[in-house]
């Protein structure tokens, strides 16, 4: 009777460990094993009491999260304990999609939107691709996620706007050098969304195939409430990865998010 | 040759499926896209005068054959969302805008902006929604499921507008057939008999709490099918004005189902969780093909067909 398949469960889990990434950002590593789960998807993480929001899967074993610290559900992950229970749902969401002929790919992260990207990388990596990565943020202390792509990439190319860390500029400078240069099947972006528009952009130019995650403000995670709706699909069970493509017909790609309440922010 | 061609409240619709209220529908792009995938007729996120956040999360879960759902009215207010749904210029589906109040003078007040942004607008009707069952101060919670209270609602509402006006009951809300009976004598022209039936609750045995974040909510889907049919079955021999069916219909036959008891036209909401976003489509080619199967040339040969 029913085509699509149904995810809600909710589920259970001991927090494993939990380290700070960086001053805003904790990882948390959850007792639990997400053989389902695939680079690109989410979990709706919830606490009790508090609330549910969804977060990018890190790893599926154990099953790792990165947290920024950016409301009070968030902030409430992040002082979770080891041995204390977490519950969430998932995975959820549309992939990153990976072709068998694909050699060689670029994943570039912006802030912490490496989390996804890292999966990806050494996902990739396991299946025996090459990959060179480019991650970038506004300051040194930004940059999250560096030795564990160094494990699994080629090359991995910091970027910050100060020059703190890495190569003083932006990812995107980066970017653009590796992608005109250098022969990747795909680029894989997840950060900020002009960021990623740009590279839609510069990868459409160069007729290089290209995907994006984007976010947006989400509640029901299962393409039911639409209050995460960008340009008319939802983010949760159309996206979050779309190809560059797609996107960049998007009329709200680069351009406007919705509130909790549904109201247009810029 | 069957044809799902349709009038609604004058305008040519090409089918009589209505996206359910609360469903999509945060965007006009979100509702240009239920069109696209097949929808004759689309309901806006409920209005209310000022923004709301809506109830903390989990916002929705899971249950045997149906989801339970607490959004709490998630939306950006009267004025905003007309800014965004505006201006409704599809040649074959209509557009539903809903408003929920807290009394006759909010309902009043909304229908009165919708008035006012008339032809800028281009809505083909209003739904008043007078029956959530989860939500403090509105429908159910505000005691608004009286013959009485219906009667000041619509009537309030129609006093500042011309559009068709819809009003929504719930299975939840008992005697609806005194309630569709008074919306009917007050004016309205149209029962939305149909909303998720409850409130109910689903708890966590891990976390030892519900889930919910609001803790309980209303139960949709497959579920509560049965007690719409019987609903709209009952209202149908009550009254004169067309019936839009929701609750539970997630194929043809449901669609079909739900036609025969009296529904001129197929509210569906949930079916979008169990059969993806394409599935107004898909159910408008599952009523085609029975309809073709059966002998039947126009959907409303089979409305309250299963009145003798």
């Amino acid at each position: 009777m029913f085509e699509e398949g149904t995810r809600l469960g909710m589920k259970s889990a001991k927090v494993k460990r939990t380290f700070a990434e960086n001053y805003r950002v904790t990882t948390v590593e959850i007792d639990h094993a997400m053989e389902e789960a695939n680079p690109g998807q989410f979990i709706m993480v919830w606490m009790p009491g508090i609330g549910e929001k969804p977060m990018s899967i890190g790893n599926r074993y154990p099953l790792t999260i990165s947290v920024a610290n950016v409301g009070k559900v968030s902030e409430a992950i992040g002082k979770l304990k080891a041995g204390e229970m977490i519950s969430f749902r998932g995975p959820l969401g549309k992939p990153f999609a990976v072709e068998k002929s694909f050699r060689r790919i670029l994943v570039i992260g912006g802030g912490y939107g490496v989390v996804p990207m890292y999966f990806l990388a050494k996902s990739a990596r396991e299946n025996g691709l090459e990959i060179v990565s480019v991650i970038g943020g506004k300051t040194g202390k930004d940059i999250i996620y560096e030795k564990q792509l160094f494990a699994v990439c080629r090359e991995v190319y910091v970027t910050t706007d100060d020059g703190t860390r890495g190569k003083k500029g932006t990812v995107m400078s980066e970017a653009e050098t590796l992608i005109s240069s250098k022969g990747f099947d795909c680029v894989y972006c997840c950060g900020p969304e002009r960021m990623m528009q740009a590279i839609a952009l510069f990868c459409e130019m160069h007729s290089i195939p290209c995907q994006v995650s984007v976010e947006r403000y989400m509640k029901c995670g299962v393409g039911v409430c639409g209050s995460c709706d960008i340009g008319g699909k939802t983010c949760c069970k159309d996206g979050p990865v779309f190809s560059g493509e797609d996107a960049l017909k998007l009329a709200d790609f680069g351009k406007a998010h919705h509130d909790a309440s549904g109201k247009r922010t810029v | 040759m069957s044809s799902l061609d349709s009038r609604f409240f004058g305008k040519k619709v090409k089918n009589p499926l209505v996206l359910a209220s609360g469903v999509l529908g945060v965007t006009k792009a979100s509702l240009e896209t239920v069109c696209d995938n097949g929808c004759g007729i689309v309901t806006t996120k409920s209005l209310t005068p000022e923004a709301r956040k809506g109830h903390d999360g989990p916002n929705i879960v899971e249950t045997e054959c149906g989801l339970l759902n607490a959004m709490g009215y998630p939306n950006p207010g009267i004025d905003e969302g007309l800014k965004e749904f505006a201006p409704w210029k599809r040649k074959d589906e209509a557009l539903i805008v809903s408003i929920v109040g807290k009394d006759k003078a909010e309902f009043g007040m909304l229908a009165e902006r919708i008035e006012a942004a008339g032809k800028v607008l281009g809505a083909n009707a209003i739904e008043a929604v007078i029956s959530c069952p989860h939500t403090p101060g509105y429908g159910m919670m505000a005691g608004q499921g009286t013959p009485e209270c219906v009667c000041d609602i619509t009537s309030a509402i129609k006093e500042k507008t011309k559009l068709p006006l819809i009003i929504k009951l719930s299975p939840s809300v008992p005697g609806e057939v005194k309630l569709a009976k008074s919306a009917e004598d007050a004016g309205a022209d149209c029962i939305n008999m149909g909303n998720s039936l409850g409130p109910g609750m689903k708890i966590d045995l891990n976390r030892k709490r519900p889930i919910l974040g609001f803790g309980m909510g209303g139960l949709s889907g497959p579920a509560i099918k049965p007690i719409a049919i019987r609903c709209v079955y009952d209202i149908y021999k009550a009254i004169d004005i067309p019936i839009i069916g929701t609750g539970g219909i997630t194929n043809g036959t449901d669609a079909i189902e739900m036609m025969m008891a009296g529904a001129s036209y197929v509210g569906v909401g949930t079916a979008v969780y169990f059969r993806g976003p394409k599935v107004f489509g898909t159910i408008a080619a599952e009523i085609k093909d029975w309809m073709e199967k059966n002998g039947y040339s126009k959907p409303e040969k089979i409305v309250g067909a299963a009145h003798v």
